[in-house]
């Protein structure tokens, strides 16, 4: 069953919903204690946050009337399960001059969709393409 | 030609002695739009405007959609919002303005207007505001309720364990978050490791980060070291941004990226940064900036650092230029950004400009009232000096104090300090033991628990620290290692610090606009939002937090004054003795002078302010009498303890009709039978320079005067300084003790000074 949306009242998470928060591997906070670690039950795996949590992040932003850093957490829930370097590679992408074409910039968004099925974040790259292209980026820097 | 009198002087000298001041190693530029030099309007700025057609925006600030840069386009498509924005674009300016000073317009309104306006419309309003209207407005405005602190903790040296007991210190002064950098960029590993280890010591909950190379510092995040990031500059000019190797899109992908380690992130800009990298497009400093702001909401990050940062010392070159950096957090925290306020760059050799520039923040709060101040000395300051460093970060306890006003720090005890730097050095020693990282001497961490900076340590140097740097990458160390080797070596209490820190990660609360963590509590604009609606409304000093921030050291009390009067008790009763004999009577010798001492002198006084023994001092007067042809009597007043009257009485006594009168603080007077109380002939009023050969002169002199002649006044020489400051304090509890002994009509007595001890 769907959960209701939550609002500014269920904030912070951790505090009035305890419940819906969880690490990766499905531990609450609860279960993340230093006897945990100490024990190897818990790692840097269970220290990440997840897709869901910045989801849920989003819908209190916008709740509390900020719908970009809404559409920043959902963008950002995407990459979550993108491995670090290839998030570097594609940061690196999109820095001026890096691509030599607006194809590179086509080509790391169709993987983000397809490897990664982080569409806004394709969505995102693609348009990156069509600015770049519109003003002169893909030209040579030095 | 003439023969008129030759007055020679080229220059006066008042220029020379400004000349000296450090104001003068400031150097200003003249207002020069064409060059970038404007701080809030240039003929160059466009007029407010936006169009829609079904493509959407049509055109912005006069330029249509065709000719959108990067950031024109970043902004149409992500910041402005078509609901809004006919309504709040057709607004007079004039009539924003007022709104946003308007106590009873609430926080949300302006808020939402704000997302319906131009980069040209939003610096065309707060120009409108005085710097005392922009400094309310941003009180209002600001997204969090609570105001917070951030500071920098680096050295000279990128010594780890400097950086670990710094780090612990300014947790202990109550910063919200630190920041390091590094002298050499390769330690960054080695100092991230070090402040989260030292961040731990004490308390659990302030946020760190190691500003690094962008890819490097995302990965120290990744390791679970650090819990914010602040370094993502945006710039207000398409040029600027390129070659500031970045895009908007770039650092929208960014801002997610780092969202998405569930690190906190903020954007940085500020005034002058086009400037100095070449590309100001004649455009005014404002403008630039509302649209590196616009662009931040439209990237969706939560905050940013402005207020000149980096370009804060050439901004400050420019008439209104600080008003500008108020201005520009102002359209900050309006469009609901969390705002680290500046107030970092020293933008000035001047404290007195100093001062005034932390003023408006600290009275009105802000997110992050520096971003940062140095908590370090200012040499150690690796992102150069700070508005204030640690030489001043005293002055702005007091300031705190003075004002009433919660600048997000606490005065902490000296001892306080020194066990949790020991902790801090030790911790760090036994996870670079346990880690086998290095092993640091005794020497090495005795030298870095009392230093005041990295001048005065025997520890680590550059290149050693690049080693342990280099090993924690190559051993792949985490936050997870540091904790277990805390804990395995009884340091329990700063791995779980350090644990619960990491753990906010899981939720991702702290990523919500102006988080902070009070309390183990995460606190955010949506939790603690600011409901400024004028008095009694918004943030309030609680009485608690009152009684933290009054706390400075060593403030006076009125057992500290009688306690140190009674430490001379016993002196001076080796010294002399004072014995009443009776109702003091009108003597008849015409040359005798009269002292009227106070009621407290010798009984419950010992020294006056200066330090001189109460019996030094009779003993100089009586001498100069006696050296000047007169002779003195004794008389305590109990009527009075004021200067002016213990003279007049004592006057009115004299054979001569000239008498004296002294307080036991030292404030002495010459005065005359038929003079007006406060028409003296001589005053001693700075009792704290006053030295025994005054009083003994004031003595010659007030036998000169019995016998009719007019002496040359002493006068006792001052340097201008504050002396009440130094001494009113101790002065007015001293003085309470003398007119508590006073009474209605009380006599005058003759005393029997006795003077063994005198080498007369």
């Amino acid at each position: 069953m769907r959960r209701e949306k939550l609002t500014v009242g269920d904030y912070p998470l951790a505090e009035k919903r305890p419940e819906i928060v969880m690490g990766k591997r499905g531990k609450s906070l609860d279960e993340i204690t230093l006897e945990a670690v100490l024990e190897e039950r818990a790692g840097m795996e269970d220290l990440r946050i997840t897709g869901g949590a910045l989801l849920q992040q989003a819908e209190i932003a916008r709740a509390a009337g900020r719908p970009t850093l809404a559409q920043n957490f959902e963008r950002a829930a995407e990459l979550v399960e993108v491995p670090g370097e290839t998030v570097m590679r594609i940061y690196e992408l999109l820095r001026p001059g890096r691509a030599k074409s607006k194809e590179q910039l086509l080509d790391a968004a169709r993987a983000l969709r397809e490897t990664h099925g982080s569409s806004r974040m394709a969505a995102f790259v693609e348009e990156a393409a069509e600015v770049y292209e519109r003003r002169g980026l893909f030209q040579r820097r030095f | 030609m003439t023969d008129a009198p030759h007055v020679s002087a080229n220059r006066w000298k008042r220029f020379s002695d400004w000349d000296e001041r450090p104001l003068r190693l400031d150097k200003f530029a003249v207002e020069d739009a064409a060059h970038g030099f404007a701080a809030f309007t240039s003929p160059h700025d466009p007029k407010p405007s936006a169009s829609w057609d079904q493509g959407g925006v049509a055109s912005m600030d006069g330029t249509a959609a065709a000719g959108f840069d990067m950031i024109d386009l970043f902004i149409a498509r992500y910041h402005l919002d078509p609901e809004v924005a006919p309504e709040a674009m057709a607004m007079p300016s004039i009539e924003v303005a007022r709104m946003l000073v308007d106590m009873s317009v609430p926080r949300e309104r302006l808020v939402r207007l704000a997302r319906g306006m131009t980069p040209a419309k939003l610096a065309e309003v707060v120009a409108h505001l005085s710097a005392l209207e922009i400094a309310f407005a941003y009180g209002k405005m600001r997204a969090r309720k609570t105001p917070g602190n951030q500071a920098h903790v680096t050295n000279a040296k990128d010594d780890p364990l400097q950086l670990a007991a710094d780090a612990a210190t300014a947790v202990a002064f109550g910063f919200d978050e630190i920041e390091t950098t590094m002298r050499v960029a390769r330690n960054s590993w080695s100092n991230a490791l070090a402040c989260a280890v030292g961040a731990s010591v004490g308390r659990w909950g302030t946020l760190f980060q190691c500003s690094s190379e962008e890819a490097e510092e995302l990965r120290i995040g990744m390791a679970g070291f650090t819990s914010y990031a602040e370094t993502v500059s945006v710039y207000g000019t398409e040029k600027s941004f390129i070659d500031g190797d970045d895009t908007p899109w770039s650092k929208a992908f960014l801002a997610a990226a780092y969202a998405s380690r569930g690190i906190k992130m903020r954007c940085t800009s500020g005034a002058g940064s086009e400037l100095l990298m070449g590309f100001h497009e004649r455009k005014s400093l404002l403008y630039l900036e509302a649209r590196c702001l616009c662009l931040q909401r439209a990237m969706g990050v939560q905050g940013t650092q402005n207020g000149g940062i980096d370009g804060a010392p050439v901004t400050c070159t420019v008439p209104g230029g600080m008003r500008e950096l108020m201005a520009e957090n102002l359209i900050a925290v309006w469009l609901d950004l969390e705002c680290a306020s500046g107030n970092d760059a020293r933008p000035t050799e001047s404290e007195i400009r100093v001062g005034a520039k932390i003023m408006p923040y600290l009275i009105s709060g802000s997110d992050l009232i520096c971003s940062g101040m140095g908590s370090i000395l200012a040499y150690d300051n690796s992102f150069n000096p700070s508005l204030l460093n640690g030489e001043e970060l005293e002055d702005y306890l007091v300031l705190q104090r003075d004002f009433e006003a919660d600048g997000g720090l606490t005065p902490v005890e000296e001892t306080r300090v020194l066990e949790l730097r020991k902790r801090a050095v030790e911790a760090l020693s036994a996870i670079y033991e346990e880690l086998g990282l290095a092993r640091p001497t005794a020497a090495m961490k005795a030298s870095v628990v009392a230093a005041s900076g990295s001048d005065e340590t025997a520890s680590y140097v550059p290149r050693e620290v690049a080693l342990i740097s280099q090993a924690i990458q190559d051993k792949g160390i985490t936050v997870v290692e540091v904790i277990k080797a805390l804990a395995k070596r009884g340091y329990r209490e700063e791995a779980e610090n350090l644990l619960r820190l990491v753990r906010l990660r899981v939720s991702g609360d702290y990523l919500q606009t102006s988080a902070v963590v009070r309390e183990g509590r995460v606190l955010s604009a949506v939790n603690d939002p600011n409901d400024y609606l004028g008095p009694g409304t918004g943030y309030r000093v609680s009485e608690a937090r009152r009684a933290e921030l009054v706390a400075i050291r060593d403030v006076l009390t009125r057992e500290e004054v009688l306690r140190a009067e009674a430490v001379h008790k016993a002196g001076e009763a080796r010294r002399i003795s004072y014995k009443t004999v009776g109702p003091a009577r009108a003597g008849g010798h015409p040359r005798e002078v009269v002292i009227g001492i106070s009621p407290a002198f010798g009984i419950k006084l010992f020294q006056t302010v200066a330090g001189h023994p109460l019996s030094a001092i009779l003993g100089a007067l009586m001498d100069g009498i006696r050296v000047g042809g007169s002779t003195a009597r004794i008389v305590r007043m109990r009527h009075t303890a004021d200067t002016s009257f213990l003279g007049l009485s004592a006057a009115r006594l004299a054979g001569s009709g000239v008498g004296i009168g002294i307080q036991a603080k030292g404030t002495a007077v010459i005065h005359q039978r038929d003079r007006l109380p406060h028409n003296n002939l001589e005053l001693f009023s700075n009792s704290p320079i006053t030295k025994l050969a005054h009083y003994r002169r004031m003595g010659e002199n007030a036998a000169a005067y019995a016998r009719g002649d007019l002496p040359e006044p002493v006068v006792v020489p001052t340097r201008g300084e504050a002396m009440g400051a130094r001494y009113h304090a101790r002065v007015s509890l001293i003085y309470a003790i003398e007119t508590e002994m006073t009474a209605e009509g009380a006599e005058p007595e003759e005393i029997a000074v006795a003077l063994p001890g005198a080498t007369a």
